[in-house]
């Protein structure tokens, strides 16, 4: 048994070590329902690892669906089916005897609207922490400033840590605690959904700056429908419409020169 | 028309709904005032006629043949000890099944047959707990007409009560803390412990509070069970007759000795504080643990 994160592992049902290149999360015929009603109709792509890649496309595309169906959050709703494979290191993370807990353990995940705990700003990072492992005192409260120093927040808090309340914060700082949140269980992936659509363009560039240097240490997929953000973050861009991926390329690529006219004309602004 | 006359025609129907504004905060202020009247008037006419029965052995003495030396201690103790052991039961079966509802029970017409079997429960007429309570546990438990008999017929009473509060009170946790939880790799346990039970434990013990409330009022299923009208002594444990305080007014009103009813008010008195302490305590708690978000 090998241990990862705290939680035990079998080395065979999550192998660590990279064959395949640089690709760590590999989706192949997706397929997701609501209902009756398909969300994604067949999506493959490969995200490669550090790297940042954007999903686009207007609202109601699916592209969403697609982020919580690679941390198989999408079956906390009950009438959600999904078919496909998303390979992450090579294994299924639909395959059977994979817990969608540990899923979610190494594939982290920021919202759209900031959805801190209305606890301690300290409770709210230790949290994840607390769940996994048992450590003492003084690891967790190192664990817990590294991970509000990697979400640039640490020096705005580190006097009101235990007195203020996550939910006192303004929405760029509660955005930013997320994130330190779901960095602190150390992820290798950290999906976030439309992390910046609820807040100010200064938060936005806060969070924008801090996703570069995230790269660093993880892989970072967003979501997002401000193509500009898209332009700007992210190294590969993925276009989603109705449920179809119709073009995934390099981000300059897929800007300046599309390969599909639909692309083309979400991009310039002709529908969506 | 004239620019004037459409300038008048429009003030006039303003007027008209400005009118119809001010009648409608008259109506709710009337319909308020109302309501705190009757009460107001029941409360002074009670009072007047509990006036000389006011005392301290009010409390302390228990039922006699002579108004000026009865009192309501067994009764008092009784509801105590009842409305306590009933809690017990209540409590923890109401929550647990409420969190098996809302957290775990998927959507499906099995959830939808419970969760509409006890919203009608919760409408069942409570004289028919009172015969359920003889038959299931005075008769088949052969617990006899104690108080352990009371509590557990009072504890079916309530318990469609306290699933529906704190389902209320669960339903109203947002999704997005039980998503954020989940994000971080948190099981369905750890979710509802952490989180779901923690934010909405005002609300469940406001509707548990509510629900006690509402017991310790009941006179009717505890009348069918056989409770005792006379207990001149205060029960030594949970297998010992008993009565509660309706029964006891319940049983002076029906005396024909007129100082029996002043005594009667008095106990009204009581059981009136005893609820209006049990709903403070629920307010109480309501505001110092409220989590906002």
């Amino acid at each position: 048994m090998d241990t990862v994160l705290g939680t035990r592992v079998r080395p065979e049902v999550l192998p660590r070590s990279v064959s395949e290149g640089e690709v760590i999360l590999r989706v192949q015929g997706l397929r997701v329902w609501y209902g009756s009603t398909p969300a994604l109709r067949g999506v493959s792509l490969d995200i490669p690892e550090r790297r940042i890649t954007a999903v686009i496309g207007p609202s109601g595309c699916g592209k969403s669906t697609l982020v919580r169906a690679i941390n198989r959050m999408n079956e906390l709703i009950p009438t959600v089916r999904t078919e496909g494979r998303v390979l992450f290191r090579g294994q299924d993370l639909y395959g059977p005897g994979v817990d969608p807990v540990e899923v979610r353990v190494r594939i982290g995940m920021v919202f759209q609207k900031p959805n801190p705990f209305p606890k301690s700003i300290y409770e709210n990072v230790a949290f994840g922490l607390r769940l996994h492992r048992r450590c003492g005192r003084r690891e967790l409260d190192e664990r817990v400033e590294r991970a509000l120093r990697q979400a640039a927040l640490w020096d705005e808090v580190k006097d009101v840590l235990h007195r203020k309340n996550g939910l006192e914060l303004s929405g760029g700082q509660q955005q930013r605690l997320c994130i330190a949140r779901a960095l602190a269980v150390e992820p290798e992936v950290l999906l976030l959904d439309e992390p910046c659509s609820a807040l100010d363009p200064t938060a936005t560039a806060r969070i924008e700056a801090l996703m570069e240097d995230l790269t660093r240490d993880y892989t970072l997929v967003i979501v997002t429908h401000n193509m500009q953000q898209a332009a700007r973050v992210s190294d590969f861009t993925g276009f989603i419409l109705g449920g179809e991926l119709v073009e995934f390329a390099p981000t300059q690529q897929l800007f300046t020169t599309p390969r599909d006219r639909r692309t083309e004309e979400y991009i310039t602004g002709r529908f969506g | 028309m004239t620019a004037a006359a459409v300038e008048a025609g429009w003030r006039r129907r303003l007027e008209r709904r400005e009118l119809a504004a001010r009648l409608f905060v008259v109506a709710c202020q009337v319909a308020t005032l109302l309501g705190l009247l009757f009460v107001a008037i029941l409360l002074v006419d009670v009072a007047q006629n509990a006036a000389p029965y006011l005392r301290r052995e009010l409390v302390t003495n228990f039922p006699s043949r002579f108004p000026h030396q009865a009192g309501y201690a067994s009764a008092l103790v009784g509801t105590v000890y009842v409305a306590g052991l009933m809690s017990l039961v209540s409590f923890p079966l109401g929550v647990l099944a409420a969190v098996y509802l809302e957290e775990y029970a998927g959507p499906g017409p099995l959830t939808r047959l419970m969760e509409v079997t006890i919203a009608n429960l919760a409408a069942v007429p409570s004289v028919l707990y009172g015969l359920l309570g003889l038959g299931l546990f005075v008769e088949g438990l052969r617990l006899g007409k104690s108080i352990l008999a009371g509590a557990l017929t009072l504890a079916l009473l309530v318990l469609p009560l306290t699933i529906l509060f704190s389902r209320e009170a669960i339903r109203a946790v947002p999704f997005s803390f039980r998503e954020a939880a989940y994000a971080l790799g948190a099981t369905r346990w750890q979710v509802v412990r952490h989180h779901v039970l923690p934010y909405a434990a005002p609300g469940i013990l406001t509707g548990t509070i509510l629900s006690l409330a509402r017991a310790v009022g009941e006179t009717a299923p505890l009348i069918m069970l056989g409770a005792l009208q006379y207990v001149p002594f205060l029960p030594r444990g949970v297998l010992d007759y008993f009565t509660v305080l309706p029964i006891q007014v319940f049983n002076y009103v029906s005396l024909p000795n007129p100082e029996f009813r002043r005594l009667a008010a008095a106990g009204i008195l009581l059981l009136l504080a005893v609820l209006l302490a049990l709903n403070a305590t629920a307010i109480g708690l309501r505001r110092r643990s409220q989590i906002r978000w």
